[in-house]
């Protein structure tokens, strides 16, 4: 614990975070009244606004992933050049909620290698909404919090065309980028489209080594449109496609052939007038994803395996927000519907005998329905109270007669279904007076496990070496919190300190069970996931901006978690100390930015779960930009080299410590017609 | 709404019927096919009687195969329901004969026709050395008798073990259950018998049969919660729990232990020893 105070000392700078108070109104002619506005908690990420992409980004095309990545509150698992693991609180996706508007969508892969952020591109949002926490089970259940992915939102408005063209370059990793966007806006009508490429190379890491396997190429089109049916109702349509080819994982023993997902929605809203329901959004969506690993192109592999894996979601959520004197409610029903299947198809090295296969998700059915209420009461101008509760029904179904049959070997008293019920209730206060910010809270929450958890069947994990194998009959995950932030908001400087804590009960973990013998060869052994008593994990931030001028800019941010279960042992991903800090000059058209990034000494790793000691680093980005005005069209420069000093590292997140690329120079243009 | 139903049901109960008596033509109960899932392998005739051999796959082969017969009057085409029978199967080798494995053969219900009974050929027909069964049986206290080659090929995977044991004792050790292995527990059935004289091969009572199941192409995987087969009665087969995690070749391998645990044949498996010397194998 006096580390831990010592640390809180330590961090005395912030961020390069644009955080700012969400503002959730979508039709233009309805202006807010409220003279108390709600204060919001939550970090949001600008990534762009209406398919432009923000000028204020200093990379604007980079990946969802690099955005995401530089909240306090988010890191990243990586495996590869592609597709990283978002962890938040240090929790990885099992604990946390990912959505892109509200939509639940789960990965096709049993490694982990689709992550939701890998569906979507940068240019279909226009922003991240980070929630710590229970303040993140708004659509449904979660532990360490949320990341809402919020897709462009197009206005109505005069009759306009808008046409952008996206382009990048890398030369590290010879990444092309292109994109293009196209929009089309009248009173009634609006259409957005966007396209966008990318084509990687092997990346290298410092020193010019190269990273075999982690080459992709990426193609994201997107399409939304929306329909004014009468002065305050609308309706939108909505369409992501996505396909990842050939994408190379340097860290796990397999790649990528195909990733491919297709997102599509179908949304009203309604906003009364005169009612003390203030909008109403109702959203109907489905979801298919078709993803497969393939070995075939690594040099030397025990036994050549395929392993595609299916999902499809069904799903809708209704979501009422009204205003009732100093109440500010929130309603959301949702519910959804997925089915996850993958397989494991095996070739023996005799191609007379037959080939082997199992399936390592049983083809589960997991069937949702929950109900999240939210009362934001202000107590005075310049405090309120938040309190927020939810319930709902988690039902799983084993569909294949094999899938439960495989299971059954191990648990023969299993049966196909399961019901598991979830609540989650939190409560926090938030004051804002003259510039000085605090507030606190505390919550419960539960989440029931995932299909991994209890279905999976011999899924082998390449960072611990173990094979995994589900249990059915686990008890739910659940979760005390108590978080705490001050924060001082001045015109020339903003100062935000924040903490939460985590006490997860039955805490679920792969635990080693000698008596069964690994199927993957080469293994160490099988693991059989089991809840540990409880584990705690605390997580602490400091992020700074400091305005010296108009123009220039100091930002620092600091993080350190540490996470350990009732044994004293140490979880793993748990961040040591990482700082970045950078100074930003910018001047009408100009900006310009120096970067310095790295972390401590990554000595409190989980040896058990395969982590070692990670050391120290720090790297040095450089960056600037000039928008230039030709005619009515606009041109957008960004300029970089990322890790200036072609440094060799890894970071505490790096799966199997493979290194993080070396010197980078980059180029992003945008014009916008 | 209710006659509808009623009639429904009436045209499925008549079809059931006419489908179940399509198929035989004179002697079972209506509802009852004693030969569902059977193929006729063999028919044997002398001048008084035919005798029909059938088996689930319409063959027999080396290893443990489940037989079922019936005989039928040549005089009025009738089958017999009231013989007692017993059989001698032998392989006429060039130096000898012997016999192998089998078991009486018993009326499978008191009102059908069909017999049934299990014989364990421990190796195959070759060129010059072939196997034949002598069925003998008496029906109203006259005995006749029938001696027909029986076709036994050699099994693609190995089914039967035929070993001397560190006691001293020739041991034969067959596969017989699961036909159709599946992902899953499987209820794993075999046949352990020793060989007394070259006529006489009694079912050994009271050992264990110790299975370790492998996948030789998957870095000799093993499977879990597999349970060692056991007899449930003297001068039964041994039932035990084999459990497959997925499809294709595995290897069963075997130990066969005395009553007090002392192991007569067969090797653990370590990572030095990747099989034992007495094993089974299935591919699915």
């Amino acid at each position: 614990m006096k580390k831990l105070l010592l640390s809180t000392f330590l961090m005395l700078l912030p961020s390069i975070i644009s955080a700012q108070d969400t503002n959730n109104s979508i039709i233009k002619e309805q202006s807010k009244k409220d003279t108390i506005k709600p204060i919001q908690m939550q970090e949001v990420i600008v990534i762009g606004k209406k398919a432009q992409l923000s000028d204020k980004q200093s990379k604007t095309l980079t990946s969802i992933d690099d955005y995401l990545q530089k909240s306090a509150k988010v890191d990243m698992i990586k495996r590869g050049a592609y597709a990283w693991e978002p962890i938040i609180n240090s929790m990885p996706t099992e604990r946390t909620l990912v959505t892109i508007d509200g939509m639940r969508i789960f990965g096709a892969c049993t490694d982990k290698m689709d992550p939701i952020t890998s569906y979507v591109e940068v240019s279909n949002l226009s922003e991240a909404t980070i929630c710590s926490g229970q303040e993140g089970a708004c659509f449904g259940s979660t532990i360490g919090g949320s990341i809402d992915l919020k897709r462009n939102q197009n206005n109505f408005g005069n009759k306009k065309w808008n046409f952008n063209i996206n382009s990048g370059f890398e030369t590290n990793n010879q990444q092309k980028i292109i994109g293009t966007a196209l929009n089309y806006t009248d009173n009634l009508f609006y259409v957005d489209t966007d396209f966008m490429l990318r084509d990687a190379e092997n990346y290298k890491a410092g020193n010019n080594k190269e990273v075999l396997f982690s080459q992709f190429k990426k193609m994201n089109f997107s399409v939304t449109s929306g329909f004014k049916l009468s002065k305050n109702k609308l309706i939108e349509a909505s369409l992501i496609y996505d396909k990842a080819t050939d994408v190379g994982y340097p860290a796990l023993p397999m790649d990528v052939s195909i990733a491919e997902a297709i997102i599509t929605s179908l949304k009203y809203e309604y906003i009364p007038l005169n009612s003390i329901v203030t909008n109403w959004e109702t959203k109907l969506y489905f979801n298919t994803i078709i993803h497969k690993m393939d070995d075939t192109k690594r040099p030397s592999v025990p036994i050549h395996m395929d392993m595609p894996g299916w999902s499809k979601t069904y799903g809708y959520y209704s979501k009422i927000k009204a205003k009732y004197n100093k109440h500010n409610l929130l309603v959301n029903l949702n519910s959804f519907y997925n089915k996850s299947l993958a397989e494991m198809t095996m070739y023996p090295a005799d191609p007379n005998e037959n080939l082997m296969f199992m399936l390592t998700w049983p083809d589960v059915i997991t069937f949702y329905n929950g109900l999240f209420v939210e009362d934001n009461y202000a107590l005075n101008c310049h405090s309120s109270i938040k309190v927020s509760a939810s319930i709902g029904n988690h039902y799983n179904k084993i569909e294949s007669e094999l899938g439960l049959n495989s299971l059954q070997i191990l648990y023969p008293e299993m049966e196909a279904q399961n019901s598991r019920f979830l609540k989650s209730f939190s409560a926090n206060y938030n004051s804002s007076k003259n510039g000085l910010e605090f507030g606190f809270g505390a919550a419960y929450g539960e989440r029931a496990p995932s299909i991994t958890e209890a279905y999976g069947f011999y899924l082998f994990n390449s960072f611990e070496n173990y094979d995994n194998i589900g249990s059915p009959n686990l008890k739910n995950e659940t979760s005390l919190e108590g978080n705490v932030f001050i924060g001082l908001k001045k015109e020339k400087i903003t100062l935000k300190m924040a903490s939460s804590y985590f006490r997860i009960s039955n805490y679920i973990v792969g635990k080693p069970d000698t008596s069964l013998i690994p199927m993957t060869i080469g293994a160490t052994g099988v693991k059989i996931y089991t809840s540990l008593d409880y584990a705690s994990i605390f997580n602490i931030s400091f992020t700074s901006e400091i305005k010296f001028s108009r123009e220039l800019k100091w930002n620092i941010q600091l993080v350190y978690g540490r996470g350990k279960d009732f044994n004293n042992v140490n979880l793993p991903f748990i961040s040591p100390i990482s700082y970045s800090t950078s100074i930003a000059y910018s001047k009408e058209k100009f900006s310009s930015e120096i970067v310095i990034q790295g972390n401590a000494k990554h000595t409190n790793f989980g040896a058990i779960y395969g982590e070692d000691k990670t050391p120290d680093y720090a790297i040095i980005n450089a960056n600037l930009g000039y928008k230039f005005n030709i005619n009515k069209s606009k041109l957008i420069t960004k300029f970089g080299i990322e890790n200036i000093l072609d440094t060799y590292y890894s970071t505490y997140s790096d799966w199997n410590n493979f290194p993080r690329q070396g010197r980078n120079f980059f180029v992003n243009l945008s014009i916008i017609l | 709404m209710k006659t509808l139903l009623k009639k429904i049901l009436a045209i499925f109960v008549m079809a059931l019927a006419i489908t179940s008596c399509s198929n035989d033509d004179e002697t079972t109960s209506p509802v009852v096919n004693e030969l569902e899932g059977l193929t006729k392998f063999k028919e044997i005739t002398n001048t008084t009687h035919t005798i029909e051999l059938y088996s689930h796959t319409g063959s027999t082969v080396q290893g443990y195969n489940e037989i079922k017969l019936r005989i039928k009057n040549n005089a009025n085409n009738q089958y017999v329901k009231n013989a007692e029978i017993t059989w001698m199967p032998i392989m006429h080798m060039a130096m000898m004969n012997h016999s192998c494995p089998n078991s009486e053969v018993e009326k499978i219900t008191t009102d059908g026709t069909l017999y049934e009974g299990y014989i364990m050929f421990q190796m195959a027909q070759n060129e010059t050395e072939y196997w034949d069964l002598k069925i003998d049986y008496t029906i109203d206290d006259v005995e006749y008798t029938m001696t027909s080659v029986i076709d036994v090929p050699a099994s693609a995977k190995r089914t039967v073990n035929t070993f001397t044991g560190s006691d001293g004792v020739k041991y034969l050790v067959a596969y017989v259950d699961p036909h159709h292995p599946k992902v899953a527990v499987n209820d794993l059935v075999v046949g352990v018998w020793k060989m007394q004289d070259m006529m006489t091969f009694p079912v050994v009572d009271g050992y264990t049969v110790k299975i370790d199941p492998r996948m030789p192409s998957m870095g000799n995987h093993s499977s879990p919660n597999n349970v060692n087969a056991t007899q449930t009665t003297a001068g039964n087969l041994y039932n035990g729990k084999l459990s497959l995690t997925m499809t294709g070749y595995w290897k069963i391998n075997l130990q066969l232990a005395k009553p007090d645990g002392t192991i007569v044949k067969g090797e653990e498996i370590t990572e030095a020893v990747t099989s034992s010397s007495i094993y089974f194998e299935i591919e699915f």
